[in-house]
């Protein structure tokens, strides 16, 4: 084993990489969930926006209108479930299941020709000033858009939830949303706002995997990238603050577990390969305290 | 300007099946507290409903200041000067104070200043409110008085109570009456319904009565008994409940320095409590909500489980016994939520009878059901309770509420309890259906069991208890012998008036 072949600065700096589809997710499905619902189907839509961005940028060579498409097509399919669980009140836990299972059949259909072939360049962003700090720079600086994008709606969210009055009004659907009908609030529109920013995040870290960080179509290529994004939002009692740490903490885990298995290290590799799950699992467990939403996965019906 | 605020001529509203609001006309004077009286089912919350614009009106006019005014959601009657306190607490317990009061308005302040508003005009009206408490950590008292204060920061030229009471101590209540009164003497006009007609009679102008969605009588509740009041509610001749006098007997239930800690995050610890239940006796147990009712009961059901030597059965230790072999001795329990811990509401009255009744009734054998006995103890349940409802095979949830209420009370009777354990067991249930269940509690107790009735409702606890005691934040409080006890004095033992924030450490 060769400890000495893994970079240092290399490895905190792809860190923030192989976070940020698992954060662009989550932060979706955190938003979804404070507003009372909960959307199992985050691996459907990440995998339907992976491939709708994909096919967008191959065919214009735009990333940028590739990512717009993956958000597109990931609020589309979530507005089915939006549908299906806020009018016809079906239930939210079969629904978003279902809606993982449609969604990974339909990216393979729509993906048959796109196998093999390899996304348009997606160059990093060499931030001017900051971008030269020494380690600091390479390590936090010098990323593609997409990764500041996602932490900018981290930092959105946050505030949107703690400062804004539509942002309160959407924590109050969440925790008792009989109450907010009662005060005149339309319980079933924020929702459907909401999931359908859900689905918009959730496309966006599918599109991420499939143009950056493969960057090519494969099949099924998201592996479970959803789930683990849905785990983050419960045990990062969902507050924006710590999603953005179990985000990263799982990404450097993976980024270091890779490098590990690179230099050799003598265990068998699936030890490895489920290291960031459960280190990223552990460490929110110990520090989880919240409590859900009040109302979270309950059907609404207005007259009752 | 004449004297009329709101005019309400002919509404009505029909559901599927049920009729809310007949034909409902009457008015309410500017600055008048008028009262709403009715049963449960009389059609109250539709017809508030429809003025607070969450219900539209099938047929009918209202007229506000004499245009017309028909608000097509709350916003709108809101914005017409209507506010409402809701009987079931419209807060959010996750929010803070000042959250749930932005909530409420439609233009609310930055959260300073509001926090600020808040602070002025709890200090105008007497009623002490921190605006950054999280309302999950309040009080039943004191989330009242968040919605209060919600209504009041919109200078309401309408303000809707909905049995606003029902949670209070009698010193809240006093608060709460003089905030009205000022709110009265400001031109504000109170629509006030409540089921307590002595209340009404010292607090409101005039008093429109509805039964079954009709307007069957008005008077001034000044000058009208409580009794004739209630008769006029229910369209016949009320019994108060007898009870025959008896012997102490012996001690059958005990608790012993019964300490648990919160079973959840707004829950309520159990401290220390020591009493010894005697048979053929109802011991009484006030307290405002919140205060350990439902984990008391749940440590006696045995939903929650104890130390050792806490909770004993005639001598035998019970705090660790799962809760079908306490029933199986001979302790019932029927906790305060009817719908979905009483009883499951989307199974019949037929399954619902058989999930505690089990083990005593032998409704099975050998892990299987016997089905004739089930529909046959239901039945039993249903006519000797007067339980109204088709068939035992109709779903718990298509019951009223005092209807279901007779049932779940009903079905623990039929079981003989040697003691037996009730929290709440009139809540929202009229007047009639209220005084056949303390009936049934004083006829058990005259066959010789001993009844636990925890309640918030005092008149009901000195009308059935031969001893009372106070639970104040999951403390008990010396048991004293009810009659004699004036409602001052409960006022004391249930802690006053929770008014004083004053940080006291526990010794």
């Amino acid at each position: 084993m060769d400890l000495s072949a893994i970079n240092p600065i290399l490895l905190l700096a792809s860190l923030m990489v192989a976070a940020t589809p698992i954060l662009l997710a989550a932060v979706g499905e955190l938003v979804v969930e404070r507003a009372g619902v909960l959307n199992l189907g985050v691996e459907g839509m990440m995998i339907v926006g992976a491939i709708s961005g994909f096919i967008v940028a191959v065919n214009t060579g735009s990333p940028w209108l590739g990512f717009i498409a993956a958000a597109v097509g990931g609020a589309l399919l979530s507005l089915l479930f939006g549908i299906l669980t806020q009018y016809f009140l079906s239930n939210q836990v079969a629904s978003g299941l279902a809606l993982t299972l449609f969604g990974l059949g339909l990216s393979a259909l729509m993906g048959q020709n796109y196998q093999g072939i390899k996304a348009p360049a997606f160059p990093d962003w060499h931030i001017p000033v900051l971008g030269d700090i020494p380690v600091i720079g390479p390590i936090v600086f010098q990323h593609d858009p997409m990764v500041y994008v996602g932490l900018l709606i981290v930092l959105g969210v946050w505030a949107f939830l703690k400062y804004s009055r539509a942002g309160l009004v959407l924590r109050a659907v969440g925790e008792n949303h009989d109450a907010a009908h009662a005060l005149g609030y339309h319980v079933i529109r924020v929702r459907l706002l909401a999931i359908m920013f859900g689905g918009a995040c959730a496309g966006l870290g599918g599109a991420y995997l499939s143009l950056v960080r493969v960057p090519q179509w494969t099949e099924g290529m998201t592996a479970g990238a959803g789930w683990i994004a849905l785990a983050i939002v419960v045990f990062a009692s969902w507050k924006p603050g710590r999603l953005l740490l179990g985000a990263y903490l799982f990404g450097g885990v993976t980024v270091l577990q890779l490098n590990l298995q690179a230099a050799g290290l003598a265990i068998p590799v699936e030890y490895l390969s489920m290291s960031p799950y459960i280190a990223t699992i552990v460490v929110l467990v110990i520090m989880s305290s919240g409590r859900a939403p009040g109302s979270l996965g309950r059907i609404f019906h207005a007259a009752r | 300007m004449s004297d009329v605020l709101l005019k309400l001529a002919g509404l009505t509203k029909a559901y599927p099946g049920v009729v809310a609001n007949r034909d409902v006309s009457f008015q309410i004077g500017r600055g008048e507290i008028h009262a709403l009286l009715g049963e449960n089912g009389a059609g109250k919350s539709t017809l508030v409903k429809t003025i607070y614009g969450l219900v539209k009106p099938d047929s009918g006019t209202m007229d506000m200041n004499g245009a017309g005014f028909a608000p097509a959601e709350p916003k709108a009657a809101r914005a017409a000067g209507v506010a409402m306190v809701f009987q079931h607490f419209s807060l959010f317990d996750a929010l803070s104070v000042a959250e749930n009061i932005a909530l409420g308005m439609e233009n609310p302040p930055k959260m300073q200043a509001l926090a600020a508003r808040v602070r002025a005009v709890s200090d105008q009206y007497g009623l002490p409110l921190d605006p950054d408490r999280t309302v999950g950590d309040l009080s039943a008292g004191e989330r009242q008085r968040v919605e209060i204060i919600r209504c009041l920061l919109q200078d309401p030229k309408l303000l809707i109570m909905d049995e606003p009471t029902s949670v209070l101590t009698p010193q809240e209540v006093t608060i709460l009456f003089e905030t009205l009164r000022k709110l009265r003497s400001e031109g504000t006009s109170i629509l006030y319904i409540s089921h307590k007609l002595e209340e009404i009679r010292s607090l409101c102008d005039t008093a429109t009565i509805l039964r079954l969605g009709e307007v069957v009588g008005a008077c001034d509740p000044r000058e009208t008994s409580a009794r004739d009041m209630a008769e006029m509610m229910v369209g016949q001749v009320l019994h108060v409940p007898e009870r025959a006098a008896k012997a102490e007997g012996a001690v059958v239930l005990e608790m012993a320095g019964l300490s648990a800690p919160a079973p959840h995050q707004f829950g309520t610890a159990l401290r220390d409590i020591s009493i010894k239940v005697r048979a053929g006796q109802v011991l009484g147990i006030g307290g405002v909500a919140g205060n350990g009712q439902d984990e008391l009961v749940a440590a006696l059901s045995g939903e929650m489980k104890v130390k050792p030597g806490m909770v004993s059965l005639r001598g035998k230790d019970v705090g660790l016994l799962p809760v079908n072999t306490r029933r199986a001795m001979g302790l019932l329990a029927a906790p305060e939520e009817r719908m979905g811990h009483a009883a499951a509401p989307d199974m019949t009255l037929s399954e619902n009878a058989l999930m505690t009744a089990a083990t005593r009734k032998g409704l099975e054998q050998r892990g299987f059901i016997r089905w004739d006995r089930v529909r046959g103890f239901a039945a039993e349940v249903i006519s000797a309770f007067d339980v109204r409802t088709p068939g035992a095979e109709n779903t718990a949830r298509s019951l009223s509420g005092g209807n279901l209420q007779k049932f779940v009370i009903g079905r623990e009777i039929l079981q003989a309890p040697d003691v037996f354990v009730v929290n709440q067991p009139t809540w929202g249930v009229d007047a009639s259906a209220a005084a056949a269940i303390r009936q049934a509690l004083l006829d058990l107790v005259a066959k010789g069991a001993a009844v636990i009735c925890i309640s918030q409702d005092l008149d009901e606890l000195m009308e059935i208890s031969d001893r009372f005691c106070a639970l104040n934040e999951g403390r008990l409080s010396e048991p004293r012998p009810a009659q004699g006890l004036s409602v001052e004095e409960i006022g004391l033992m249930l802690g006053g008036a929770h008014d004083m924030e004053v940080a006291h450490v526990d010794g």
